[in-house]
C-alpha cells in the first residue's frame, strides 16, 4: 500500500477561469471563494495561508502528519465491498465503501485537525477554537487539542448541543470547553458566527480550526487538501481490487469536506462520475431541508462566494436535516464550482430516504453509519437503478453512527419520542 | 452637505465630526427614524443607517439583538433605504452600514442606484475589501456614493494603503480587535492605527467599536477626524421602556458625545 500521505501534497484550485478580475486572486474556484471577512482577520488568515505553504514543502512537517495518520488514527482506513447492501440497494452493481468510520474519534474530521493542530503549533499559537454541528469536528479538535497541549473551545449551536448530547460530554471529557450558541437558528451557522467573533477578538493567541471546505481561503484549499488522502487512498485501493476505476464515487454533502476528500482525486479520471448528495431534509418542495446546490443561490456567507439558501434579500434562509453535521445553509466554493462546470452532480435526499438505507446498512452489513453518510448510501440506490449491475460505485463512509443511535431509535420508534 | 463637507466643517471648527449608528427597523421603521433624527438635532454629524442581516458576525450581542428583532419584524432593504430618505432629508449625511451579501443578492448597480435615489450618501462595508470591490467601487463612484472599507491594528501597512485608497467620505479604523459592543476602556491600538494611517492617507480617519460616553469621544477625538458610535446608540433602545423614551435616550447620548468631540 502506498503511503499514506506522500500524494497528498498540495495542489492548486482546480481553476481560475470566472469573473472579470477573479482570474489572479488566490482561493477563487471560479468565481467562488475569496475571502469577504473583516479587514481584522486579513493578516491572521495570511499567516495561515503562508505556514500552510511553508508546511506543506517542509518534508519534516509531512512525516509528523503522516506519523499521527498511521499510528494515532489509523490510516489507511480499509475499502470494504458490501455485496449484501449493494444486492438488496444497488440493483446488483458492486458497492464499496471508503471507512473513514474506522478512523479515530469515528469520522473524517480527524485527517483535517490533525494537520492543522500540528499548523497551530508551528505558527506558535495555543488555543485553538472550532465550530462543530453534530459534534464530530469537535471532538476530533478537542481529541488533537488533547494530543498536542492546546486550550480547546468548542463553538456548538444550542440545538445541536441537545441532539448530540453525547458528543458535548466527548469533548468535556477531552479537556474543551464547550459553548452552546444560542442567537439565530442555534445551529451549525450560527456557531461559525460565533467562533469567527473569538477569532477576530483573539486572534494573537488563537488558530481558528475550521472544520469543513468552506469559510474564507485558505481554508477551502487547506481543509481539501487535508481531506485529499481519502480519495488517493481509496483510488489506489479500488484499482487494486476490481482492476479499474469506479463509475461512480459518492459522498454527502453538507460543507463538503469528505466529499471533496474523495472527490480529488478523481476529479481528472473523466470517466468517474462524481456525485455528492445534499440533505433534503423533509423534501425541497417542503422548503425545510439543507439542499444548498440544488435549492440555494449564489452569494456571499462566512467570508466565501457560494451556493446558499437564501431569500431575496440575502437574508440567510435557515436549513433543515435529521442529520447534524448536514444541516447548514452553505457549501464549500469548489462545490458550487465543480456543480456549475458539470464535473460533480448534486441531488437532495430527504430524511426518510437517509433513514432508510441507514437501517438497511446496519441490516445487510453489520456497520451502523452516520446518518450524514447514510445520505450517500441513499444515493447508491439511484445510482444502481442508472448505472446496471455491471458498475462499480464508491461511497464514502465518513463516519460511523454511534452518536445518532438515539436519534435513530426515535425514527424507528426503538424508544418514546 | 456631503460627508467629506462634514468633515471639512469639524476641522475648521477643531473638534471630530460624531459617526451616530442604528440598525433600520428597530424597533421599527418609523421608530428607527424618530430616533436617528433625535440623534442629528442633538449633534451626530453623519448617520449610519444598519442593514439588518441574519449573520452579523462582526457584531457583539447589543446590535445582534437589536438587528434580530428588526428582522423578525420584517424589516428588509427597501425599508432600509427608506430610512436612509428619512434622515438624508435633514440634509445629514447618510451612509448605509452593510454586510455584503444583501448588497450582493439586491444587485451591485440597483443598490448603488436606489441609494444614491434615496438621498444616501454612500455606504460601510465590514466584510467587503477593496481587493474584491471591482464591482462595488464602479457603480458607487458612478453614483457619486461614499466607499469607506475598515481598517484594523492588525493592518499592514501595505493594506492600510491600499484600503485608504478605496475610501471615499472617510476610512473607518476599528480601535480594537474585536466585534461591536461598548468598552470601558479603548485601548492604545487606536492611536497607533490612525497614526499609520495619516503617512499614507488624506482621507478622514474615523475610529469606532467600543466608544460609549463623552469623555471617551474626547480621547479619540483628540488623534481621529471622527468618532464613531454604534452599540451605546443601540442599547439607549434596547434598554427603554418606549421607543419615543428610547429616541430621546439616544438625543440625550447625542449630546454628551457632541460635547465630547468639541473637548479634545
Amino acid at each position: 500500500m502506498e503511503p499514506p500521505v506522500s500524494e497528498s501534497s498540495v495542489t492548486s484550485g482546480p481553476g481560475s477561469v470566472g469573473r472579470p478580475g477573479g482570474a489572479d486572486r488566490p482561493g477563487r474556484f471560479g468565481p467562488y471563494g475569496g475571502r469577504y471577512v473583516p479587514e481584522a482577520l486579513i493578516a491572521a488568515l495570511d499567516e495561515l495561508d503562508r505556514e500552510y505553504q511553508s508546511a506543506a514543502a517542509d518534508p519534516a512537517f509531512q512525516a509528523e502528519l503522516d506519523g499521527l495518520l498511521r499510528s494515532y488514527s489509523g490510516r489507511p482506513t480499509p475499502v470494504t465491498e458490501v455485496a449484501r447492501f449493494g444486492a438488496e440497494a444497488a440493483h446488483g452493481a458492486r458497492v464499496l465503501l471508503k471507512r473513514e468510520d474506522l478512523n479515530h474519534t469515528g469520522s473524517h474530521k480527524i485527517n483535517n485537525v490533525l494537520g492543522q493542530a500540528l499548523l497551530t503549533k508551528r505558527i506558535g499559537k495555543r488555543r485553538v477554537i472550532a465550530e462543530t454541528g453534530a459534534g464530530q469536528h469537535g471532538v476530533a479538535t478537542a481529541t488533537a487539542a488533547a494530543l498536542m497541549g492546546l486550550e480547546c473551545v468548542i463553538y456548538m449551536g444550542e440545538e445541536d448541543t441537545r441532539r448530540q448530547a453525547l458528543n458535548v460530554a466527548r469533548m468535556e471529557l477531552l479537556g474543551a470547553t464547550v459553548i452552546p450558541v444560542s442567537t439565530g437558528s442555534r445551529t451549525l451557522k450560527d456557531a461559525i458566527n460565533e467562533a469567527l467573533r473569538d477569532w477576530v477578538t483573539n486572534v494573537a493567541t488563537t488558530n481558528y480550526v475550521f472544520g469543513t471546505v468552506a469559510g474564507p481561503h485558505p481554508f477551502p484549499t487547506l481543509v481539501r487538501d487535508l481531506q485529499r488522502i481519502i480519495g488517493v487512498e481509496a483510488r489506489q485501493q479500488v484499482l487494486e481490487l476490481t482492476g479499474r476505476l469506479p463509475d461512480a464515487v459518492a459522498a454527502c454533502v453538507g460543507g463538503g469536506s469528505n466529499a471533496i476528500g474523495i472527490f480529488h482525486a478523481f476529479v481528472d479520471d473523466a470517466d468517474v462520475k462524481l456525485y455528492g448528495f445534499e440533505a433534503g431534509g423533509d423534501g425541497v418542495a417542503s422548503g425545510r431541508h439543507a439542499a444548498t446546490i440544488t435549492a440555494g443561490a449564489p452569494g456571499v456567507l462566512h467570508g466565501a462566494r457560494s451556493y446558499l439558501l437564501q431569500d431575496e434579500f440575502g437574508q440567510t434562509i435557515e436549513s433543515h436535516s435529521i442529520s447534524a453535521g448536514l444541516d447548514y445553509p452553505g457549501v464549500g466554493p469548489e462545490h458550487s464550482w465543480l456543480k456549475d462546470s458539470g464535473r460533480a452532480i448534486y441531488q437532495p435526499v430527504d430524511d426518510a430516504e437517509a433513514m432508510e438505507a441507514f437501517r438497511l446498512l446496519c441490516r445487510t452489513e453489520g456497520i451502523i453509519p452516520a446518518i450524514e453518510s447514510a445520505h450517500a448510501l441513499a444515493g447508491v440506490r439511484r445510482l444502481g437503478a442508472e448505472l446496471g449491475p455491471d458498475a462499480v460505485i464508491l461511497v464514502n463512509l465518513s463516519g460511523r453512527g454511534d452518536k445518532d443511535v438515539d436519534t435513530a431509535a426515535k425514527w424507528f420508534g426503538l424508544m418514546e419520542q | 452637505m456631503n460627508t467629506s463637507a462634514v468633515f471639512e466643517k469639524a476641522r475648521a471648527e477643531n473638534r471630530a465630526a460624531l459617526i451616530g449608528y442604528l440598525p433600520a427597523g428597530y424597533p421599527s421603521v418609523a421608530g428607527g427614524i424618530d430616533a436617528l433624527k433625535a440623534m442629528v438635532d442633538a449633534g451626530v454629524d453623519v448617520v449610519e443607517i444598519g442593514l439588518p442581516y441574519s449573520d452579523p458576525l462582526m457584531d457583539g450581542p447589543v446590535i445582534q439583538a437589536a438587528v434580530d428583532a428588526a428582522l423578525r419584524a420584517g424589516t428588509d432593504t427597501t425599508h432600509v433605504l427608506r430610512t436612509v430618505e428619512a434622515v438624508a432629508e435633514t440634509g445629514t449625511p447618510a451612509l448605509v452600514m452593510s454586510y455584503w451579501n444583501p448588497i450582493d443578492r439586491y444587485g451591485t448597480e440597483r443598490f448603488a442606484r436606489d441609494l444614491a435615489s434615496a438621498g444616501g450618501a454612500g455606504a460601510i462595508t465590514p466584510d467587503l475589501l477593496p481587493d474584491d470591490s471591482d464591482e462595488w467601487l464602479p457603480a458607487a463612484r458612478a453614483h457619486d456614493l461614499d466607499t469607506v472599507f475598515l481598517i484594523a491594528p492588525s493592518s499592514t501597512d501595505e493594506r492600510i494603503a491600499l484600503t485608504a485608497e478605496a475610501c471615499r467620505g472617510f476610512v473607518y479604523a476599528a480601535s480594537t480587535m474585536g466585534v461591536t459592543g461598548t468598552r470601558d476602556q479603548v485601548g492604545d491600538a487606536a492611536a497607533g492605527l490612525v497614526a499609520r494611517a495619516r503617512t499614507v492617507t488624506q482621507t478622514p480617519l474615523a475610529v469606532g467599536l467600543g466608544v460609549s460616553n463623552g469623555d471617551q469621544a474626547a480621547q479619540i477625538a483628540s488623534f481621529a477626524d471622527g468618532v464613531i458610535v454604534g452599540s451605546a446608540f443601540v442599547r439607549c433602545m434596547l434598554e427603554a421602556d418606549s421607543p419615543a423614551e428610547g429616541a430621546r435616550a439616544a438625543g440625550k447620548l447625542a449630546a454628551d458625545l457632541a460635547a465630547g468631540v468639541r473637548r479634545r
